[in-house]
Parts: structure tokens; sequence; C-alpha cells
């Protein structure tokens, strides 16, 4: 597939008939499970603990892999062509994903080395995110040395280091303060609006709220929901997320996945 | 390429901000060859150059326990503390544990009597038997009553023989003499001459010792050109703690998930790697060198010298460090927590220094153990390496130890991509 073809794709993420149990565990997580993102979409994933949230986002980007039905990244099979496809999407896990010992200035030249960029590339790359996201003056410190708001920034700069076309956010916001919610949760909306695809997990509902036009309520691996999330709320009558995910997924505990 | 080299650049940056890490693979290794060439060398010096304290309690009065005293001090391996006569076995132990000597020998008050009775003994026989009237029925035992030699247990078995067969020759020439004496005097009824004397017990065949070298410039073997290969080799082998735990490490922690996402192989981190921690084993090897070369001899240790086949001497670094990446990288990747690697990487290695003859020679190993060095890469750098130090050889004359070396870093090297495989890491 050509760059044209990339561009003229209607869905960022199609996942079709997907089927997945992890070995040696009774239970199937994923049963002919069907999920669509279109292109340029803000689209949060939720559920309770256990619902399979992560096991999909590690299913989208390759880290799992199933032997049963289809997933594909801007068309490519991320089974089959899982390295023309790992070009198209970035990934921020909800670990810190990168190396303590280095500064941000050094992770981001690696990853960014790793993600297909070349030198004078990554170094604007590099210079653009770390003013962005408020770390120029300690680019050459050790993450190690950062507050969790600063090293959530990190994170979050390292997955789009190669301006990818889709981002794959697992809780990217979790345990920082308000501030920095406020920058991650505005630089997601602008890179957004310049036309990346955002598949967000999380279970800060209000930020959640604020961040996403589509949602999918899951649970126990199936999809309980997925529509605009105002189309949803109204539906059911609720006035905010959290309403609408206890009445679609119930007020009972959910159990993680063990 | 760039991803290469990227990837070494993080490698080199993580490996020289971990401090304690960098003390562990440079300064450890060093610090191990300084403590044991120094031991081996004061060992070697113990016995040439520095005396052993010897305590002696002389319970006789007669001239046989002076000649031997005499022909001990003529052996120049020990520096004799007289003691009084009235010492007990009791006090002489005391002495010795609290470190006056490690040695102590008690004459016995009959010894020169029993010595000179054994004396006319055997003369009477052997003039009795060369058909001359010889002393019929001489008087006296056969055996004179064993002189008592104490050691202290911290003295190894080896040192002990050494010091037997010194005290032994000794206590020969004590009997030789007395028996010439003695069949001298029977038959010519007069003193053995001095000079006859000298000529029949000290005219000693000297034993000359020529070092099988393959270059004939070379000077004599010395500790450090013992010392110094051998444990270059543990040095570089023991690199599995750092690196073996850096892999697993960096599996662990999240670093690991986000390059599963990313378009470039997992292979590549442990290429670089690879060759991150072989540039190690070059430089370790190459500090250990210098300091056995340079420094060395300021601190009073023999020098190290140098093969004549220096690029002989690299591309054996090279395959010796390469084989020790590879054993440490097998285990990194095999290793499902840190503290696995760690534990099994430094006893395993001991394990094949100590049966690669790192720690006793491997011709002193028995039989069954002889074919299990074969496995051990450790004994093949040791052999390349002494090949090159030891006996003055090039690079064509240790191809033999260099090919098993390569087997065993190919054998792990595929170990290393069924892992990966298994594990679904590539």
């Amino acid at each position: 597939m050509n760059q044209h073809d990339e561009q003229t794709e209607t869905f960022a993420v199609e996942v079709e008939d997907l089927g997945f149990s992890y070995p040696g565990q009774p239970g199937r997580y994923f049963s002919h499970f069907n999920l669509k993102i279109a292109v340029a979409e803000r689209f949060g994933l939720f559920g309770p603990n256990g619902a399979g949230k992560t096991t999909l986002l590690h299913l989208m980007t390759g880290l799992l892999s199933s032997r049963e039905g289809t997933i594909r990244i801007l068309g490519k099979e991320i089974k089959k062509d899982n390295q023309s496809a790992r070009r198209f999407f970035g990934f921020v896990p909800q670990d810190f994903s990168f190396y303590e010992e280095l500064s941000p200035r050094e992770n981001l030249e690696f990853f960014g080395a790793w993600s297909g960029l070349k030198g004078v590339e990554i170094r604007k790359r590099t210079t653009e995110l770390l003013e962005i996201l408020d770390l120029t003056d300690v680019r050459d410190k050790q993450a190690q040395q950062f507050s969790g708001g600063m090293k959530r920034r990190l994170n979050l700069a390292i997955g789009v280091i190669h301006q990818p076309r889709v981002l794959f956010l697992d809780e990217p916001t979790v345990g920082v303060d308000v501030q920095t919610r406020y920058a991650i949760v505005n630089y997601l909306k602008e890179l957004n609006r310049k036309g990346t695809t955002l598949v967000y997990t999380s279970h800060q509902l209000a930020e959640a709220e604020e961040l996403c036009e589509k949602i999918a309520l899951m649970d126990k691996g199936t999809l309980v929901a997925h529509d605009d999330l105002q189309k949803l709320l109204a539906e059911h009558r609720q006035e905010g997320l959290e309403g609408l995910f206890l009445t679609l997924t119930g007020k009972n505990y959910g159990n993680d996945h063990v | 390429m760039y991803k290469l080299w990227a990837t070494i650049l993080k490698d080199v940056r993580i490996l020289l901000r971990d401090k304690p890490g960098l003390l562990f693979m440079f300064g450890m290794p060093i610090l191990l060859v300084l403590v044991i060439t120094t031991i081996q060398n004061s060992t070697f010096d113990l016995v040439s150059k520095n005396k052993v304290p010897l305590l002696l309690c002389n319970r006789d009065t007669g001239a046989a326990s002076r000649q031997l005293i005499q022909a001990i001090d003529k052996i120049d391996m020990f520096r004799l503390i007289n003691l009084p006569k009235d010492e007990t076995g009791k006090d002489i132990t005391g002495r010795m544990h609290s470190k006056d000597a490690l040695l102590a020998m008690i004459i016995p008050p009959d010894f020169s009597t029993k010595i000179d009775a054994k004396a006319r003994k055997i003369a009477g026989k052997a003039l009795n038997t060369f058909g001359l009237e010889g002393e019929k029925g001489a008087a006296g035992e056969d055996s004179v009553e064993p002189i008592d030699l104490y050691y202290h247990p911290i003295l190894q078995q080896s040192f002990r023989s050494s010091v037997q067969g010194a005290l032994y020759s000794a206590l020969q020439l004590v009997e030789s003499r007395q028996i010439l004496r003695t069949l001298y005097f029977s038959i010519n009824e007069k003193q053995l001459p001095d000079s006859l004397e000298k000529d029949l017990l000290h005219n000693n065949l000297s034993i000359n010792e020529i070092p099988v070298l393959l270059d004939n410039s070379r000077p004599l073997p010395n500790a450090s050109q013992h010392n110094i290969p051998a444990w270059t080799v543990f040095a570089m082998f023991f690199i599995v703690l750092s690196l073996s735990g850096s892999i697993v490490r960096e599996k662990l922690n999240g670093s690991f998930i986000r390059l599963k996402t990313l378009p470039t192989h997992y292979i590549l981190v442990l290429l670089s790697k690879q060759v991150t921690y072989l540039g190690v084993t070059l430089i370790q090897a190459a500090i250990i060198f210098a300091i056995g070369v340079w420094i060395f001899p300021y601190m009073g240790l023999p020098a190290l010298n140098l093969p004549s086949d220096i690029s002989g001497l690299f591309f054996v670094s090279l395959l010796c460090g390469w084989c020790a990446v590879s054993y440490a990288i097998c285990i990194g990747v095999f290793a499902r927590t840190q503290e696995q690697a760690n534990a099994f990487g430094a006893v395993s290695i001991v394990i094949l220094a100590a049966i690669g003859g790192l720690m006793v020679p491997s011709f002193a190993m028995p039989g069954s153990f002889r074919t299990l060095i074969k496995i051990s890469p450790l004994h093949w750098c040791l052999e390349a390496y002494y090949g090159l130090f030891l006996e003055g050889g090039k690079l064509k004359d240790v191809l033999m130890n260099i090919i098993p070396l390569v087997i065993i870093a190919v054998t792990l090297q595929l170990a290393t991509l069924w892992g990966l495989r298994q594990k679904k890491l590539i």
C-alpha cells in the first residue's frame, strides 16, 4: 500500500472476528470481537478492571498475538505486516517506558531512531517535543531524578516522536497533578486536530469525557456499548460518563485479570 | 546501521552511568589479579628469597644433631629459631599458635647416639659383605627415633611435602656422613679426610631447568605470566553479572514493552549489547595487561611480558570476549529474574573456571575431569593465552584452542536465538 492509500483509509483501527485466550488460562477473553475506529477519531475504551481493555490494546499494538481474527492499523495487518503497521502508530504504555538512566534528550534520540527517524529529524522533533511538554530545562538531566508528572510527559513525548497517525494511550495521566493532566490533555487534543487518531483508555472518567468524542464500554471481553459519547449519555439519560459507566457495567467490583 | 549506532550509544551511556557496575567490571578484576599475583609471588619468594621460619628445639648434645642443624641451615630454605632444649611440645605448639612460626622441629635427646649406633651397624654389615673384618655384632638399631615436625594446619600439603623433602635430604646427609666416617675409620683406623668427605658427599649433580618455549628469546615464566592471563579470562566471563542482569532488567522494565511496538527487531538490542560488552572485555584485557607490564614492577611484582605476536593477542582476546559475551547474553535471555541471572551466572562462572584450570592446573585434575575440562570455554581461552604468554607461540600455534572456542560461542549464539524464539521475543 502506498502513501496515497494510507491517507485514504477510512479506519485507523479495524478489529474483525477476534478471538483470544491467554495460554494456560481457562476461558476466552475475546470471542468474535469486532471494533472499528475511524481515522482522526478521539476514541475512548472504558470498562471495569479485568474487562479486557489493556489486553485489547496489547493485541492492537502487536504485544500480544491472536490466532483468530484480524487487526489492521490503517489497512496494515498487525500479524502479517507488523513492521509496516508499527510505523503508523505510537504507544504510550501505563508504566514508564523509557530508560531512567538517560536524559529526555537521550531517550528521545534512542526511541526516535528505533521509530525509524534519522539524525536531523530526531533532533528537530526532540527540540519541538521538549518545548511543547515543558522539558527543555531538564533535557540533559537523568530521568530518574524527575517527578511523576515529568516522567508522564516524557513517556508521552517518546510515544509521539515519530508523529504517528494512530496513538494508543494506556492511562496516560495516571498519578499526575492537575496541571500536568491539563497539559497532556491539551497536547493530545492538538495532536488530534492535526489528524492523529487517539485510542485512549483510562479510569479518569472526567478527563475521558473531556477528551473523547466516541467511546466503547467493555465488560468481560465484550462490547457493552459503542457510540458517540453524547449520544450514549442522552440514550441512557445520564449526565456524565461515570453514571453511564455504572449503568452499563453494574456496581459490582471488577476483577483484574490474573 | 543508524539504529544499531543509536542502540550502542544508549548502552554505552547507561553503562558509563552505572558506577558500581563499572567498578565491578574493571576495579574487581584488577584487584583480583593484583591480590592473586602478589600471593603467588610471595609463595614463590617464600621458598626462594624469603626463608621459612623454623622453630628448632635440639634436645641432643651430640655431633650428629649439630651437623643436622648445619645441613638444614645450608639448604637456605629456613630461618632457624633456636629454642631452649627443655621447651615442651606444649610450649612449642603455643608459640606456633601465636604465629611465631608455621613449622617446628624437635631433635630427640639420643639422636646422635642412635645415628652413631646405626652408622656402626651398617658399616659393620658393609665390611662383612666386602669380606673384611667388621665390628662383629655391633650393637645398635636400624632405626632412629623419628624427628617430630610440627606444622601449622594452614600450610598446604604441597608446601609440607617440599619442606619434608628438604629435611630428608639434610637427614640423609648426616646419616651418610656418619656411615662413611665409621666405614673409613674401620678400614684405615684414621679419620676420613675432609677433602674426600667433601667429594663423596657434596659433589651433587645439578639440575638445569629448561622451559619449553616456542620462542627462544622469551624470559622465564613468572607469577605474572601465569596469573594475569588466567584472571583476565575470569574477569571477561564475570561480566555475566552485569550483562545478563542488564538484559533481564530491560526485559522486565517498561522500555521493553515500547521496544516491542516499534518497527525495529529486538535482535538489535542484543546485537548492540554484544558490541558494547565486547568493547568492555577488550578494555578489561588492555587495562589488566597494561597494569601487568607497567605497574607491577613498581609494586615489586614481576613484569608481564607481552607475547611477540600482538595481533594474535588481540585476536585471541577478541574471541575470548565474544565467547564471554555470548555466554552472558544466553543466560540473560533464559533467566526470568535478575536474581536467577546473577546467581546462576556467578556460580556457573566459578565452576567453569575451576574445571577450566584457572584455579588448579588442568594436568593436576583427576581423569574424569579432564573430559569435563573441554566443555569449559574458560579452559580454551586460558590455553590460547598460555600458548601466547608462556610458550611464546603465535596465533597459528594456538589455532587448536581457538577452534573449540568458536564452536562454543556459535553454540551459545544459536541457543540464544532459540531462546528468543521460544519466548516470542523475535
